[in-house]
């Protein structure tokens, strides 16, 4: 059979030359402390890489032909060769979008910003008011964004994106969020909340209902121009698919290098069982990609598992890994949301102090207020 | 979106010289190859490598048929004559 004649996401599923959605959490330091934060962050690790190994990994990101790569953390400003690295990459024709909370976001950096078509920006705001936002990302945190946001509108950047992760909490406000985002002239990006990081401790009562997942799914059914990075694939089970390649991409088309070089299968699995890695070791991170035991492992073909009985596999395809993982799901079980409710009946399975915890934390040290407990 | 794209976008005249959009990249890949658009940012498939190999002799070729003909004959060229088409409308490539 020619190639061409396989089903994309079947080729994509066997891998690719390198990866389409490639994250880099540039650092663990960050200001905030977020109660979902999928990489646990909030102190800096010494181990981190230096300036010149950040650009080597460049180098092969351009050799590679990676497009663009989505830097995140951490609050990847805090780092003080920022617009060193981000410069590096453009010149050598790697496109940067970045996550950024917006607190060093002025006017002067906005300005600086605005000038490159190689440079998106994606704002994270969890809620469309301060109490909504702020009870997740932290008091403050929503005024921070917005004034970021009006730098960059003042700037003249573009469309640059507003970034939510979508909460039982924020999803009626969803259309405020559209309103806010039409506002600015911003893209609405919406994506999934992982039980992973910080989330594995707040994911139950964060995560959406099951009538929401619904209504999202109806919802962005309808606005197929709303960016999920792919996330909501296993609410394709509700019907026709949403926008996108609707697979986990993990170690297929998707991975992440951490802020030591570490290289795991997706931006959600921080744990040393996704553990590919490091950019540092012989070969670099293109010998990772291409030969590690474990991403050659997840691009071999997977059972059905659990749902092989169900007729909607081949449009959820099991749902998220990460998902899956970090709420003591079988990897070859249901997703904890899937949207029959096969997950539900899972997790009740797994008691809650077996789920894996991430391996990985750089959480702030802060003294635990005795007082406040009751 | 500009006027003048505007037009091109919708008349896609494969007697014209075309060309992959100077804000384009092409990735090799087995199924045939990915482009980016820096400038939409969206990211198209070519799913097959005659397609790709078409694209690649676009900026040389007098027009998109002779590229066409180049690499594929017979009813195959009216496929990816369409294929063309599509690859302007989301300007991935673009008029000489």
């Amino acid at each position: 059979m020619p190639l061409e004649n396989i089903p994309l996401r079947d080729r994509f599923k066997l891998g690719l030359q390198a990866p389409i959605c490639m994250t880099w959490e540039l650092t663990y330091a960050c200001n905030l402390a977020c109660i979902h934060c999928l990489s646990s962050s909030g102190r800096r690790d010494p181990r981190e890489l230096s300036t010149d190994e950040a650009k080597a990994v460049i180098d092969e990101m351009a050799a590679l032909k990676i497009f663009y790569v989505n830097i995140g953390g951490g609050e990847p400003l805090i780092r003080s060769d920022f617009f060193e690295l981000v410069d590096y990459a453009v010149a050598k024709g790697v496109g940067v979008k970045f996550s950024t909370n917006g607190t060093r976001l002025d006017a002067d950096k906005a300005a600086r910003l605005a000038g490159s078509d190689y440079i998106d920006i994606q704002i994270s705001l969890d809620g469309a008011d301060a109490a909504t936002n702020d009870a997740i990302r932290g008091p403050g945190s929503y005024e921070t964004a917005l004034r970021a946001m009006d730098n960059l509108k003042a700037a003249n950047f573009g469309p640059f994106k507003i970034s939510v992760v979508m909460t039982r909490q924020n999803i009626p406000q969803i259309a405020q969020f559209e309103e806010i985002a039409h506002r600015y002239g911003a893209q609405l990006r919406l994506t999934r909340l992982r039980p992973s990081g910080r989330g594995v401790d707040t994911w139950d009562d964060l995560h959406p209902t099951t009538e929401q997942q619904r209504e999202l799914y109806r919802w962005l059914f309808d606005r197929p121009h709303v960016l999920t990075g792919d996330s909501f694939f296993h609410l394709s089970a509700l019907g026709d698919p949403l926008e996108g390649l609707n697979l986990c991409g993990a170690g297929r088309v998707v991975c992440l290098i951490d802020p030591v070089g570490d290289v795991y299968a997706c931006p959600f699995v921080i744990h040393e069982d996704f553990l590919a890695g490091n950019v540092r070791d012989e070969g670099g991170f293109t010998k990772v990609w291409r030969e590690s035991d474990l991403f050659l492992s997840l691009r071999e073909p997977s059972s059905a598992g659990a749902c092989a009985s169900c007729g909607s596999y081949d449009a959820c395809q099991g749902g998220c890994m990460a998902a899956k993982f970090f709420t003591g799901i079988p990897l070859d079980g249901p997703d904890p949301e899937c949207v029959f409710g096969h997950g539900e009946e899972a997790i009740k399975k797994v008691a809650i102090a077996l789920r894996p915890g991430p391996s990985v934390d750089h959480s702030a040290r802060t003294p635990v207020a005795l007082a406040a407990r009751q | 979106m500009s006027r003048s794209t505007e037009r091109q976008v919708g008349e896609f005249d494969p007697s014209r010289q075309w060309r992959l959009d100077p804000q384009v990249a092409l990735r090799d890949e087995e199924f045939g190859a990915l482009a980016y658009h820096y400038g939409t940012r969206r990211l198209v498939f070519l799913k097959s490598r005659d397609l790709v190999e078409i694209v690649r002799k676009l900026a040389t070729a007098p027009s998109a048929t002779d590229a066409v003909a180049a690499v594929v004959s017979g009813e195959q060229q009216a496929t990816y004559e369409a294929a063309l088409s599509r690859l302007a409308i989301s300007e991935i490539i673009s008029a000489a």
